[in-house]
């Protein structure tokens, strides 16, 4: 039985442009969209309404720290008190913290009871606040965060007059 | 003179491959840098630094975003407010989360305020926020790993 020739070429030519037309424009598509995020990251506070309010002490109750902020006339820092005594600054203020709650940070331990009261002046900037926050909260050790004080409250804003 | 004749065919075939393998490597570069969170962030606001703050793992969820500009403005939901003017939309929020069984204590308020805004007006949306039975707060920075 004789075989049927092909008369189809060896080689098919297949056109491309349709495909790399969208292959561009998808590539246009994500280099006009991207937008390059930096990674953020939170304080969580607990501050409900009704322990503003003199909760009952118990004796299990470490006196909060009181940390006040004060600002300058153009909202920088003007100064740093930690329970009344004055501190040089940030590194002090860490340092403070450090000698008051020890390295231990585990469960029930005085780092997890100590809470800080920060008043800060109302004029004050909130980069300040942050590092005051950052002072308190922890510090980097080889890469890793370790944590000190977790209980963060603020007093309640005092507007100035006028 | 004769003129020499080109032996070069009248078509050439150009080989796509490699082309075509460097653009999809380009398109899948893109597709893997590209943010699909939907977490809000608005380009008005210029986070303070920490190096505390790392990214946190897992998703907070639902939470409410409320961003302080450097004026002294919130920006709700892609609208500029009022400071003094969040607690109606707060109301609003309340409202849908308790319609859905939720506590508004139970939802978390992500603050993302200027690092040169006033620390005050923070205070205020805290307040704010807590007269309406909200108590759980995020407060946002940027990680700074310059230090």
């Amino acid at each position: 039985m004789p075989r049927r020739q092909s008369s189809l070429p060896d080689k098919i030519a297949i056109d491309m442009t349709p495909m790399i037309d969208v292959v561009f424009q998808l590539i246009s598509f994500f280099m006009f969209s991207l937008k390059v995020v930096s990674p953020e990251g939170d304080f969580d506070i607990r501050m409900p309404l009704a322990a503003a309010a003199a909760a009952a002490p118990d004796d299990q109750q470490v006196p909060p720290v009181r940390v006040k902020l004060s600002a300058a006339a153009d909202g920088s820092l003007a100064s740093i008190t930690m329970n009344g005594n004055p501190l040089a600054g940030f590194d002090e203020l860490h340092q403070q913290i450090m000698a008051l709650v020890g390295t231990d940070t585990g469960p029930n331990s005085l780092a997890e009871k100590t809470e800080v009261e920060f008043d800060c002046d109302y004029s004050l900037k909130y980069a300040n606040v942050v590092q005051a926050i950052t002072a308190v909260s922890g510090r980097v050790r080889d890469g890793q965060i370790v944590e000190l004080i977790r209980r963060i409250k603020f007093t309640p804003p005092k507007k100035p007059a006028g | 003179m004769a003129i020499r004749r080109a032996g070069a065919p009248t078509t050439t075939d150009i080989d796509m491959t490699p082309m075509i393998d460097v653009t999809f490597q380009l398109i899948t570069f893109f597709l893997f840098i590209m943010n699909f969170s939907e977490a809000e962030q608005d380009d008005r606001i210029q986070l303070p630094l920490s190096q505390l703050a790392k990214p946190v793992e897992g998703l907070i969820e639902k939470p409410i975003t409320l961003q302080l500009t450097n004026s002294g403005n919130v920006i709700y939901a892609g609208e500029l407010v009022a400071v003094r003017d969040i607690g109606s939309y707060l109301e609003r929020e309340k409202m849908a989360m308790r319609d859905s069984g939720r506590e508004p204590n139970a939802a978390t308020v992500i603050v993302r305020a200027d690092g040169r805004a006033q620390a005050g007006e923070v205070q205020d949306i805290i307040r704010i926020c807590q007269d309406k039975g909200f108590e759980r707060f995020a407060l946002r920075a940027q990680y700074d790993e310059g230090r």
